[in-house]
C-alpha cells in the first residue's frame, strides 16, 4: 500500500529526513515511535505534501501512485488522511459545512457526484453517536472554542466521514484523557479494514494498548532505525530512546 | 511547490474582471471640463426648475473655494477637474415610456451584468423567488425603472433623481441637502454642482415596501465621471429594504466617481441600505487605472425609534473614500454598519462609518471587517460620539482585519468621543494573518488553495454577509471569491 524509499527532505535549509523507507502493506496498522525531534511530524507533512518541506530524495508511492508530485489536495483526494497533532481553528465556518465542503471537493476530484444533503446528514448523524459527539457541537464553527480533547475526536470524527484509504494519526492520544482516549480508539478500529492503511505516530505506548499495531517503528536521527512487533513498544516504554539516539 | 505553480497559472488564465466590457453607442456629452457653464448645460439637459439650478449654483461658487481633503490614508495623483467629461448620456432620450424604446446594446448591456430590466424576465424566475424593482442608470441618466405602477398602488414612489426634481418637487425640496449639506466636503459640495442622476425613493406613512428595491449603477463613456445623487425618505413607520451595484468598463485612466446618498427616517421607520460595489480596481501589477470611489453617505434618523442599518460589500475601486453615517437624532433610534472591504493587487480603500448620538437612549453597532491581499492598503476610520443629551447611549463596534500575503497592510484608526457620562461604548479590534497551518490544514482535507482561501475568508465576513439580503448574499460570496483570486501563492 504506502511504500515509502530512502526518503530524505528538508527544512529551510535543515536535513531532517535521511533516507527513510517504510512499507504499509494494506490491512496493518504500524506504529512510528520515536524522541522529540526525530523527524515524526515532518514524515506526516512531507507525506501529505505541506509546502515548505522540500524533497531532496527518495520516493513515496501509494498503491504505486507517486504521492510525491501531487499537491497536498490531490492527495487528500486519493484517500490519504493526516489526523493533526494540533488541529486548526476555522472560524465563521461551522464543521458540518466544513467537512461537506470537504468531501465534495474530493468527490469532486475523483469524478464522483457530490453527496446531496440528506445523505450526509444522515451518515453525519451516526459517526457522531459513536463517536459521542454532540450534534450541535458539529454545528459551532469547526475547533473554535473546542478544549484540546474534543478538537482530537473531531478529527476522528472528519476521519470517520471521509472515509479515507491510509490515515496518518499524528500524537492523536495527546491531549485525551483515558475515557475519551478510549473513544478514539474504537472510532479509528472500526475503520480497520483490509483494504486501508494506517501509520500511528506516537510518543507513548500507551496510545498502542487500544490501537494495536502489527508493526512498530523507531524513528531517529531522520531514519528508522528498529523495527519489530508490538512488543518493541513495551521495550521502548522501559528503556527509552537513548539507546536508538546513539545508533542513530 | 507543484501547487503554487498551477495555482498561478490557473489564475493567470482567469479573467480577473469580468465586468470591463465597453458598450459601444452614441452619447451625448457635456464639453469637457468645469465651469457655471457646464452646471447650466447639466441642469437645461434635464430641464429642471429654476430651483434647482440655483442650488447648483450655490454648490458650485462655493466648491471653488474648498480644497481637496487629504486626511485619508490613500494616495494617488492630482486630479484634474478640468480634464474629465461631467454629463453623459445616451443618444436617445432617458424617461422612455416602454422598454422598447431603450437602446438595445443598452439592454444586453444589462443582460451581460445580470440584470432583469424586464419585469416578466424577474416574474419567470424561480417560484417564490423574491422580487425586486430596479433603476438602470447608466453614465449620467436613469435609462429605466421597472415595476414602479406596482409600487405606485401602494403609494411608493421610486423613480430617477431627475424625474423627482420635475414630478414631486415638493419633496425633493423638503429632504434634498438637509442630511449632507451642500458644503458637507469638498466631493458632496461637487456632486450638488455636477449630479447627474440616481434614485429617489419615498415610502409613505405605515408602508411596507412590498420588494426589494435596488440601483445599478454602471459607468460607461471614457474621460467621464459619476455623480449620482440618492434620496430616500421612509415616512413614520415605513419600511424599505434597497440595494445598489456598481460596475465600469477596464480603462487605462482614473474615473471620479463622487456620489451622495441621503437617507431619512421619521418616527419608526427603517432603512436597510446595501451595496455591493464592484467598481474596475484598475491594473494589480501597476496599479493604472481604476475608479476613484469617493463617496458621501449619511443617513439621518430623525424619527424617535427610527433605524437605518447600512450594509457594503467593497471589492471594487482602485481609491475608496467612503464612511457610511448614521445621525442618530431621535431618542431611541439605532444605527448599523455592516461593511466588508477587499483590497487586492494595488487598491487602497479608507474606509468605515460615523456614529452620531445626539438623541436619548440611542443605540449602533458596527462590525468591519478588512481583507487586505498583494500590495493593497485597507483602512478602517470610525467615529462614534455621544453628545451631552445622549444619556444612555450604547455602541459595540468590532473591527477585525485579515491579511493575506506579506506586502499588504492593515490600519484601525477609531475616534471615540462620549461627552455624557452615562453612555457606554465597547471597541473590539483583532488582526490576523492568513495562515499557512491553516491553509494547509484546509487543503489536507481535500480543497485546492483557491478553494482553501475562499473557505477561510468566507468565514471571517460571515457575520456582515448574512446581513444581506439573500439573493444578493450568494453574489457577494462569489465576488468575495472573485476579488481573492491569486491572492495566495
Amino acid at each position: 500500500m504506502l511504500t515509502v524509499k530512502d526518503l530524505q527532505a528538508t527544512v529551510g535549509d535543515k536535513a531532517i529526513l535521511k533516507g527513510l523507507s517504510l512499507d504499509v502493506p494494506a490491512g496493518q496498522v504500524h506504529a512510528i515511535m520515536g524522541p522529540n525531534g526525530a523527524g515524526k511530524s515532518t514524515l506526516s507533512y512531507v507525506l501529505t505534501g505541506r509546502e515548505g518541506y522540500a524533497v531532496t530524495g527518495g520516493s513515496a508511492t501509494l498503491e504505486g501512485e507517486n504521492l510525491l508530485a501531487l499537491a497536498a489536495d490531490e492527495r487528500a483526494a486519493r484517500g490519504v488522511f493526516l489526523s493533526f497533532q494540533y488541529p486548526l481553528e476555522i472560524p465563521g465556518v461551522p464543521a458540518l459545512t466544513f467537512i461537506r465542503t470537504a468531501m465534495n471537493a474530493q468527490r469532486k476530484a475523483r469524478g464522483e457526484a457530490e453527496i446531496t444533503a440528506p445523505e450526509f446528514l444522515k451518515l453525519a448523524r451516526q459517526k457522531a453517536s459513536e463517536l459521542k459527539i454532540d450534534f450541535d457541537m458539529l454545528k459551532r464553527a469547526l475547533n473554535v472554542g473546542f478544549s484540546g480533547g474534543e478538537k482530537k475526536r473531531m478529527e476522528i470524527f472528519q476521519m470517520a466521514m471521509l472515509s479515507p484509504r491510509f490515515m496518518i494519526l499524528d500524537e492523536t492520544d495527546s491531549g485525551l484523557d483515558i475515557d475519551a482516549l478510549r473513544i478514539v480508539a474504537d472510532g479509528v478500529n472500526a475503520l480497520r479494514s483490509p483494504d486501508r492503511g494506517m501509520l500511528v505516530i506516537t510518543h507513548y505506548q500507551r496510545l498502542l494498548d487500544y490501537i494495536k499495531p502489527d508493526r512498530v517503528h523507531v524513528l531517529a536521527g531522520g531514519r528508522i532505525v528498529a523495527s519489530g512487533g508490538p512488543e518493541l513498544a513495551l521495550e521502548l516504554e522501559r528503556e527509552g530512546y537513548e539507546r536508538y539516539e546513539k545508533a542513530a | 511547490m507543484a501547487a503554487v505553480t498551477q495555482t498561478v497559472e490557473h489564475v493567470a488564465s482567469l479573467e480577473k474582471y469580468k465586468h470591463g466590457f465597453v458598450t459601444d453607442i452614441e452619447q451625448d456629452f457635456a464639453p469637457k471640463g468645469l465651469s457655471a457653464d457646464i452646471v447650466r448645460f447639466i441642469s437645461a439637459k434635464k430641464n429642471e426648475p429654476e430651483w434647482m439650478l440655483e442650488w447648483r449654483l450655490g454648490a458650485f461658487e462655493r466648491w471653488l473655494a474648498m480644497e481637496e481633503p487629504d486626511w485619508a490614508k490613500v494616495s494617488f495623483p492630482r486630479i484634474d477637474y478640468q480634464d474629465s467629461y461631467y454629463y453623459a448620456a445616451p443618444s436617445k432620450k432617458a424617461g422612455l415610456a416602454s422598454l422598447d424604446e431603450v437602446d438595445p446594446d443598452i439592454l444586453e448591456t444589462y443582460k451581460k451584468l445580470g440584470i432583469p430590466l424586464r419585469e416578466q424576465e424577474v416574474l419567470a424566475g424561480v417560484m417564490g423567488a423574491p422580487r425586486y424593482a430596479v433603476d438602470a442608470v447608466f453614465d449620467s441618466v436613469s435609462v429605466v425603472t421597472t415595476f414602479k405602477k406596482e409600487l405606485a398602488e401602494v403609494g411608493v414612489i421610486f423613480c430617477s433623481m431627475s424625474e423627482a426634481i420635475r414630478e414631486h418637487p415638493e419633496l425633493v425640496k423638503q429632504y434634498l441637502g438637509t442630511v449632507v449639506p451642500v458644503s458637507d466636503n469638498y466631493f458632496a459640495c461637487l456632486n450638488a454642482a455636477v449630479f447627474s442622476d440616481g434614485s429617489f425613493v419615498y415610502v409613505p406613512p405605515g408602508v411596507r415596501c412590498p420588494m426589494e428595491l435596488s440601483t445599478y449603477f454602471r459607468i460607461n463613456a471614457e474621460n467621464s465621471g459619476q455623480f449620482e445623487r440618492t434620496l430616500i425618505i421612509a415616512d413614520k413607520g415605513a419600511y424599505v429594504s434597497y440595494l445598489e451595484g456598481c460596475t465600469a468598463p477596464m480603462r487605462d485612466e482614473n474615473q471620479l466617481h463622487a456620489a451622495v446618498v441621503e437617507l431619512v427616517t421619521l418616527d419608526d421607520a427603517e432603512i436597510k441600505y446595501s451595496t455591493v460595489q464592484n467598481w474596475y480596481p484598475g491594473d494589480p501589477e501597476t496599479g493604472k487605472g481604476g475608479i476613484y470611489n469617493f463617496v458621501t453617505k449619511r443617513a439621518d434618523c430623525r424619527g424617535d425609534r427610527s433605524k437605518v442599518s447600512w450594509t457594503q460589500v467593497e471589492t471594487g475601486s482602485s481609491i475608496t473614500w467612503k464612511y457610511p453615517s448614521c445621525v442618530l437624532r431621535g431618542d431611541g433610534s439605532s444605527g448599523e454598519f455592516y461593511s466588508i472591504a477587499i483590497t487586492n493587487g494595488r487598491q487602497q480603500a479608507d474606509t468605515g462609518t460615523k456614529m452620531i448620538h445626539l438623541g436619548k437612549d440611542t443605540r449602533s453597532r458596527i462590525i468591519s471587517k478588512g481583507i487586505s491581499a498583494g500590495k493593497s492598503s485597507n483602512t478602517y476610520r470610525g467615529l462614534v460620539s455621544a453628545h451631552p443629551k445622549a444619556t444612555g447611549a450604547r455602541n459595540f463596534t468590532q473591527c477585525d482585519s485579515l491579511l493575506i500575503g506579506k506586502h499588504s497592510a492593515a490600519h484601525t484608526v477609531p475616534y471615540i468621543e462620549a461627552r455624557n457620562g452615562h453612555a457606554k461604548f465597547e471597541h473590539e479590534a483583532t488582526t490576523t494573518r492568513l495562515s499557512e497551518d491553516q491553509l494547509f490544514y484546509v487543503m489536507q482535507r481535500g480543497l485546492s488553495q483557491e478553494e482553501a482561501v475562499q473557505l477561510l475568508v468566507n468565514g471571517f465576513v460571515k457575520d456582515v454577509l448574512q446581513e444581506l439580503p439573500m439573493e444578493f448574499a450568494v453574489e457577494a460570496q462569489k465576488l468575495v471569491a472573485i476579488s481573492l483570486e491569486g491572492s495566495v501563492g
